[in-house]
């Protein structure tokens, strides 16, 4: 399992050393001449040109490329224009605050969608049939930032239920020492109930729309690939061993079912961490997403590649993840062939 | 041999509900069979052989409904159980095998695991016991080395090797019914016959009676007590396995005799069998759903289909004109 | 023909929400196209004096902060909203669809080519590289249409490069063959149209996508520039009053968002009934 998990690894190498090439090429096809915007509007001739050699624009774009990467390899990505800070170190303390929003996404969207999508094939044609499949086709077609401002009229404006959305914490409270980075299990490791139900409150809203936004694709996939193996030989055969519904729905079908939804996580978490930006957005969340939002808008270059590379590297890294989840669960990996 | 039967199938009519109609899948089956024999159901795929197992045993998809009559086996009606009961005689007094193993196997457990679930089920052990249990079933159906099979999933067995797992998970609470629904299928020739010769054995040993669900009529005479022939949801002749081949009475079970290959005639007599199953869809079947086929149609034969007994206890022909 | 279009109009009358997509997809259409002709108020006209003002008779989906009516705003929004979704889907539909029949058809090189860029897109969160690809080309209409084009058309490209590898040898294709055509042409003229159905509801259901990518987009303020009316626009202009109760101003825009979504989703489950009968979900 080893060999095949290090395997894996090997194949995620293109994908890495694609994602490189494209963030480079990106950073190379701004509009106009870059050394020109860097250097600003009023400069000479000769600053534009200053600019370009210190930029090592000058050179050919393999050139660029190698000095890209030997950038890369000493974490430097640069300096945000706006704040004055490198973008690794703002990105860094950012980064935890996004992955706790998505975390929870998925957490709660798993826990709802996968149930929903089992109940759902093992009861067919009956009103959670029926409300999957409307909540599955009305769920992507509901922008994670609509259904965010929805959420946010109706529990905090009329309500008072939720608090305001605005970041991670009320303002009455100070963030938990930082251990790992997220606000809820840090404050559980400090024992402060308190600061924990609070930062619970702020993720209240967020996390619900984006698990509204993701739960479509997995229970959609759910319930096809519970139906498919509940129709398959092997569960007539634990029927016909006289084994117990339970035990033929979990043990049987549930497991079998879970390798097709395991593969859609990926998709899922494409999905995700787009939505992701949006809500961050909607509930000013003091993420990367906030953040590549405000560069964004003054067209800070650097944080936007910085983004734009941490998220497709942590899109790599899930995906690899989700394979080697496969990995471990399904035995017949490798020996097909 | 005692004459009591195990499994007594009396007037059984099954229908399924599909897009295009009501299909009237069986219709009126009787059989029985007996303490410690084998009998062979034998009929072409579509003929309802498959569909009486599946009835027998209460694993109908929801699709297929019991029209008209019932199937005791020791005494109970297994059509009208309830479901609780069903579930308990299932796997523990009556147990069914099926086609193509290797995909009748749950693919990511491991096969100790899966006839250590049946025996945690029905078998009286303890979690303890169970994979001892499920290693002493594989040395019966006569694994090599099954401590370390035990361990192994479907995939990296044989379809010989899963057949024989099915048959330790049909066999490990000892049941009085084993059905055997096509056993040899998708295996290749030589398996076939050490896959038959251990069902045959395993079912002597235990005093367990077989029913063997097959379109070889070849196989059905070589192990058999009794053979009961199929086609399009009727039964259309029964007799023990001897009188059915010396003197078949029913043209179709002629023909299917002459269309099975033995090895004293050569591959150019062996003749086909003119024509297909009837659509049992439609409205209107006629009475005998052979007689389109059929080259001794008469008739009479739009009549009721006459059940005529024979002079042999166990021997049935619903033909008008036998042979 | 006759027989496709009994087969549409089975589809149609068997399944009420299939037909409700279509009659949805011709009032969305009806909008693009006459929406600016049939708004009551001029989309962009400003009123201090009517400022925020829930629905009303005059104002049916009442006024934003400058007393613009949101209802017009919303109406006109349709064309551009639609207009870039099909231009996006076009452009995918071109590279993507061609790309994927040329893997799928010649194999080899090309088809490693062509797997290898897809997946080098696939390899980033979508939305993520369409942000970066409008940062990095400038922040222009075309620029959205043309990242959310790009972000789509790996799933294009699979979907043609499975359906042409399957056709590859089939009997018209060895037919037009041996009649001395040349690969080119049987690409273009023989395993194009044959595959085209399939690519039709690929289509339908990333035309929603695209809808919704693009608002995202303009919501976090890329693209469009504010004054023009436009979904995602109006919903992150009317963001701001949902925490002081004046729902109206993101609601509605936000709702015909949703609802363009929602019908090309329908359209395309509805779609694939047509086309590929035996796959009714």
């Amino acid at each position: 399992m080893l060999r095949l998990i290090g395997k894996r690894l090997v194949g995620a190498l293109p994908s890495v050393i694609g994602v490189l090439i494209v963030t480079f090429l990106l950073t190379r096809a701004l509009p106009g001449d870059p050394a020109a915007f860097f250097a600003g509007p009023a400069a000479t001739p000769q600053a534009i040109e200053e600019v370009r050699r210190a930029l090592g624009l000058d050179k050919t774009l393999p050139e660029q490329f190698v000095v890209y990467l030997k950038d890369l390899s000493q974490g430097n990505l640069g300096n945000s224009i706006a704040t004055g800070q490198p973008v690794l170190t703002e990105i860094r303390t950012r980064l935890p605050a996004s992955l706790e929003l998505t975390l929870y996404g998925l957490l709660v969207s798993v826990l709802i969608a996968v149930p929903l999508g089992v109940l759902a094939a093992t009861r067919p044609g009956s009103w959670i049939d029926h409300l999957c499949r409307v909540m599955t086709t009305a769920g992507v077609s509901l922008p994670a930032f609509f259904t965010g401002l929805l959420l946010v009229y109706v529990l905090y404006y009329r309500l008072g239920w939720a608090p305001a959305p605005l970041g991670r914490l009320d303002i009455f409270y100070s963030a938990p020492t930082s251990v790992t980075g997220l606000y809820t299990i840090d404050a559980l490791l400090e024992g402060n109930g308190e600061v924990f139900r609070a930062a619970c409150a702020q993720l209240l809203l967020p996390v619900t729309a984006l698990a509204i936004f993701t739960l479509a694709p997995l229970a959609r996939m759910t319930r096809a690939a519970m139906l498919e193996v509940l129709g398959s030989d092997f569960i007539r055969t634990a029927r016909a061993s006289g084994l117990p519904k339970g035990k033929i729905v979990y043990a049987y079908a549930f497991r079998n079912a879970m390798l097709p939804v395991v593969t859609t996580l990926g998709m899922v978490f494409s999905f995700l961490l787009g939505a992701n930006v949006l809500v961050e957005k909607v509930f000013s969340w003091p993420g990367i997403g906030t953040f590549a939002i405000e560069a964004l808008i003054s067209s800070d270059y650097a944080p936007i590649q910085g983004f734009v590379l941490t998220m497709a590297l942590l899109y790599v890294a899930l995906n690899l993840a989700i394979d080697i989840l496969y990995i471990v669960i399904d035995p017949r990996v490798g020996f097909e062939s | 041999m005692s004459a009591v039967p195990v499994l007594a199938v009396d007037n059984l009519s099954v229908e399924f509900r599909t897009r295009g109609g009501i299909v009237k899948a069986l219709e009126q089956v009787s059989f029985s069979v007996n303490k410690g024999e084998m009998v062979a159901i034998v009929g072409e795929s579509g003929s309802g052989k498959s569909v009486t197992a599946f009835t027998v045993m209460g694993i109908l998809d929801a699709a297929g409904r019991v029209s008209q009559g019932t199937a005791s086996f020791g005494g109970l009606d297994v059509l009208q159980a309830p479901e609780a009961v069903m579930r308990d005689i299932r796997g523990r007094e009556m147990s069914m095998i099926f086609q193509n193993p290797r995909v009748a196997l749950n693919p990511i457990r491991r096969v100790g695991d899966q006839i250590a679930d049946v025996l945690l089920q029905h078998g009286n052990v303890t979690r303890r016991e169970a994979p001892k249990r499920a290693i002493e079933m594989l040395t019966r159906v006569r694994i090599p080395d099954p401590e370390r099979r035990a361990k192994a999933y479907p995939f990296e067995l044989s379809g010989g090797m899963c057949q024989r797992i099915m048959i330790a998970i049909a066999l490990s609470c000892a049941p009085k019914l084993l059905i055997a629904d096509e056993p040899t299928t998708g295996l290749d020739v030589t398996t076939q016959a050490a896959i038959m010769d251990l069902i045959a054995e395993l079912g002597a040993e235990q005093g367990m009676s077989t029913l063997l669900i097959t379109h070889d009529l070849g196989m059905a005479a070589e192990y058999c007590d009794q053979i009961v022939v199929m086609h399009a949801g009727h039964i259309v002749e029964m007799a023990p396995t001897a009188e059915l081949f010396a003197h078949p009475r029913h043209p179709y079970t002629a023909k299917l005799i002459a269309a099975t290959p033995k090895p004293t005639a050569s591959l150019m007599d062996l003749a086909a069998i003119p024509g297909n199953l009837p659509d049992l869809r439609a409205a209107e079947i006629p009475p005998c759903r052979y007689s389109a086929r059929c080259e001794r149609r008469q008739s009479r034969c739009d009549q009721a289909l006459p059940y005529v007994l024979g002079e042999q206890k166990g021997s049935m022909v619903a033909c008008w004109n036998p042979l | 023909m006759s027989e496709t279009l009994k087969h549409i109009r089975y589809v149609l009358t068997e399944n009420p929400v299939t037909l409700f997509a279509f009659s949805l997809f011709g009032f969305i259409l009806f909008c693009a196209l006459f929406g600016p002709y049939l708004a009551p108020y001029d989309p962009l006209a400003t009123n201090g004096a009517a400022t925020l003002k829930p629905p009303s008779a005059q104002h049916w989906f009442g006024t934003d902060a400058l007393g613009r009516d949101i209802f017009s705003r919303v109406l006109v929004a349709t064309r551009l909203d639609l207009g870039i979704a099909f231009f996006s889907v076009v452009l995918t539909f071109a590279i993507g669809a061609l790309a994927g029949i040329a893997a799928g058809f010649f194999g080899g090189w090309v088809d490693r080519v062509v797997g290898r860029l897809a997946d080098t897109i696939m390899a980033f969160p979508l939305f993520v590289l369409a942000m970066g690809i409008v940062a990095a080309l400038g922040n222009t209409v075309g620029n959205i249409v043309l990242a959310t084009a790009i972000i789509n058309t790996p799933l294009y490209a699979r979907v043609a490069r499975a359906e042409a590898n399957i056709r590859r040898n089939a009997g018209f294709v060895e037919a037009a063959r041996l009649s001395g055509n040349g690969e080119g042409r049987i690409l273009l003229l023989q395993i194009l149209p044959n595959i085209m159905p399939i690519l039709m509801v690929q289509c339908s259901l990333t035309m929603g996508y695209a809808i919704l990518n693009a608002a995202g987009l303009s919501f976090i303020g890329l693209g469009i520039a504010p004054p023009t009316p436009e979904w995602g626009i109006l919903v992150a202009e009317g963001a701001a009053y949902m925490i002081s109760g004046e729902w109206w101003v993101a609601l509605f825009p936000g709702l015909a968002l949703m609802t363009a979504v929602f019908c090309f989703n329908l359209l395309g489950d509805g779609l694939r009934d047509i086309v590929d009968p035996r796959r009714r979900t």
